[in-house]
């Protein structure tokens, strides 16, 4: 019999104006904030964890100079890590294996255009080891192997035409000049995601040491834990033989050891604020619309006096009125949060597909029916608790006043 | 004393005993109804007639049972409607009491029969029953091939109708119809009347709120004729366009009368309703 309520307040509603679904826009928002927010999180996260480089959970990497260095990681530092450092860690119980690394700003010429980008070294007999800690693959060609000096791997922007600022697309085989010198390219790397990784410039140490001569010195040493239960047992061994060798003390380091579980701490934090602040927006434009629901609802009432006497004097009761525009001031926010859904999950979808094809993932947009299913009934739920007081308010017509209008 | 009609032995249906309504109004009171006398027999076509200002809105209002009065009581079906809660008197009122009123009053978001069933739905009738009574009155009021419009889309007359057909929805033992013709040209006026004179006949009892004498004379049985709220004189019909006075009659008939259940008392201040000789 409540359902005779619910299909009358659905009449009224079709009836309604273009000012009541105007105070909708906040209920509508607010949703679509919501929903937009909710389904996206994961590819937010993904997105911004690759962008930091953040892949194996067993993966640690040791920097001089702190991270407010500038240039590229660890080279700005005064006092650099060296291959002596590199190999005490390598001697650490928790530790597997160390990869270090120079990395250095350079010239890079194709087409008779000249760009600046980052190169990254790979030691030989190092290479799987170095591959594993960085997370990279062959997307065409191969990866650096088997001591191939002279050859290059490229990040998947560089070789891309519209992307590395060459304006030609790079090949495989085709010859690049780094710093005047010829390479040439032999894999071109899958992408990542990443700024930084995909446009880097993979060579071999030895090619890396004749432009920029670094000798004995490194600029990151990458580190696999042997389990990912030692990653803070590593981290700190690792800290206390650095402090030794670099003669520092504890709180004064000169150098930072970082795992991935702080660069995501970081990402969380990051992305925490972002949601704290849309779920701050979605929670004032709901409120702002459960405010124009009881402001277009207590309008309804009195313009609709005159049909709330007729209704009472063919027989509806108090609570039968009361029951009408309660319903209908639910309705009116469930109509709100549906379009909220349905605008809020396309934008979610859209924002799923927009990361993929920039990250090259394959994250596939979830609908989730918990979500709309929550969604729909919070908007119902705010639409009639805003509804109560306007719908006592007719309830409680006088009926004989009332059907003077 | 030979009467030349006869005498109503019918159930009463509805009864004003002394009834008076004040209404304030800034610092004075508007006296809109003054001891007041009514009753209304089961199969009855009764008028309330009188020129504006004379108190037959409010005297509708309270006949079918909208508002309370003031002073005096008001019994529908013996019980008195003071004692009932707002609710109860919505739900006794719906199932009673079938309005129509000057202005149709029909719900214009929705359709004619959505309108017919309307007051079905306030007694918890299922929506089958509902749908199919109100095909059944909108076929009694010739409309049934309108029942998908909107009240917008008909004329002033099938409006009426419609109402005729809504105020009939839960089978109501009164039809208590406010100035039914006043928006309405002659003909169409005298269509709508002629269905509730057909409903009369069938046995519903008809109460007409009218300012129009000639209206009132050729429809009703019993005319109680108001002036200044004040119930002027009581005139029955006797034979045809013949009425009598009995004024003084219905005054001490109810004076008399002790209502059969409770709430019996006598009335506060004495019913003497003065009766000047405007005859």
């Amino acid at each position: 019999m409540k359902l005779d309520y619910l299909i009358l307040a659905l009449k009224n509603l079709k009836h309604r104006g273009i000012r009541s679904w105007l105070t909708l826009l906040g209920i509508f928002i607010g949703v679509t904030a919501v929903v937009a927010l909710i389904g996206l999180g994961t590819g937010l996260q993904a997105a911004v964890s690759a962008q930091f480089g953040v892949s194996s959970t067993q993966a640690l990497t040791i920097q001089a100079g702190g991270l407010n260095s500038f240039g590229p990681p660890g080279s700005g530092a005064v006092n650099k890590l060296t291959r002596d450092d590199s190999d005490a860690i390598g001697k650490l119980g928790t530790v597997e294996f160390v990869t270090p690394r120079n990395l250095e700003t350079t010239k890079i010429e194709y087409n008779d255009i000249v760009i600046f980008g980052m190169a990254v070294s790979v030691d030989d007999d190092l290479e799987k080891e170095m591959y594993e800690t960085m997370d990279l693959e062959a997307g065409q060609g191969t990866l650096l192997l088997n001591d191939a000096l002279g050859r290059i791997a490229i990040g998947n922007n560089l070789a891309d035409g519209s992307k590395n600022g060459f304006d030609k697309d790079i090949a495989l085989g085709d010859n690049v000049l780094v710093q005047d010198k010829r390479f040439k390219v032999v894999g071109i790397i899958k992408k990542k995601g990443s700024f930084m990784m995909d446009n880097i410039v993979l060579m071999y140490q030895d090619d890396l040491d004749n432009l920029f001569d670094y000798g004995d010195e490194v600029d990151i040493i990458g580190v696999k834990v042997k389990d990912p239960d030692l990653m803070d047992r590593a981290k700190e061994e690792i800290e206390r033989l650095l402090r030794q060798r670099r003669d520092v003390k504890e709180g004064e380091e000169d150098f930072e050891v970082s795992t991935p579980d702080a660069l995501l701490e970081t990402v969380n934090s990051v992305l925490g604020a972002v949601q704290a602040f849309i779920i701050i927006i979605a929670s004032i434009s709901i409120l702002v619309g459960a405010l124009g629901i009881v402001n277009t609802m207590t309008t309804s009432v009195l313009e609709r006096r005159k049909e709330i006497g007729i209704m009472k004097a063919i027989g509806a009761t108090n609570f039968q009125i009361f029951l009408q525009f309660f319903f209908e001031s639910g309705l009116l926010g469930f109509v709100g949060g549906l379009v909220g859904i349905v605008l809020g999950t396309l934008i979610s979808v859209a924002g799923i597909i927009g990361i993929n094809s920039f990250i090259g993932s394959e994250l596939s947009p979830t609908i989730d029916f918990i979500l709309i299913g929550g969604a729909l009934i919070g908007s119902f739920i705010v639409g009639a608790v805003a509804g109560i007081v306007p719908a006592m308010q007719a309830a409680k017509q006088n009926p004989v006043e009332a059907l003077r209008g | 004393m030979k009467r030349p009609c006869k005498k109503s032995e019918k159930k009463e249906l509805i009864r004003l005993r002394n009834v008076s309504k004040h209404y304030p109004m800034g610092d004075s009171i508007v006296k809109a109804l003054n001891h007041v006398e009514l009753k209304v027999f089961d199969g009855e076509f009764i008028a309330i007639m009188g020129p504006s200002g004379s108190g037959k809105s409010t005297a509708m209002n309270l006949v079918g049972s909208l508002d309370v009065p003031t002073h005096g009581t008001i019994y529908l079906d013996d019980g008195d409607i003071a004692e009932l809660s707002e609710s109860d008197l919505a739900q006794v009122r719906g199932k009673k009491i079938g309005f129509i009123f000057q202005s149709f009053n029909l719900i214009n978001n929705l359709t004619v029969k959505e309108n017919v069933m309307l007051p079905m739905m306030f007694q918890g009738t299922s929506i089958e029953e509902r749908s199919d009574r109100a095909e059944e009155l909108l076929k009694l009021v010739e409309l049934h091939d309108r029942m998908d419009h909107y009240p917008g889309e008909i004329s002033g007359g099938q409006m009426q109708r419609v109402a005729i057909a809504r105020s009939l929805a839960n089978d109501p033992e009164v039809i208590l119809a406010d100035e039914p013709t006043g928006n309405l040209d002659t003909k169409t006026g005298a269509i709508v009347m002629e269905f509730l004179q057909k409903l009369n006949k069938e046995g519903k009892t008809v109460i007409m709120v009218t300012h129009d004498p000639d209206l009132a004379k050729k429809y009703a049985d019993v005319i109680y004729w108001l002036l200044d709220g004040e119930l002027d004189k009581v005139t029955k019909k006797c034979g045809k366009n013949k009425f009598i006075d009995v004024t003084k009659k219905k005054k001490e008939e109810a004076r008399n009368s002790v209502p059969s259940k409770k709430g019996a008392k006598a009335p506060a201040s004495s019913g003497k309703a003065k009766s000047n000789g405007r005859r």
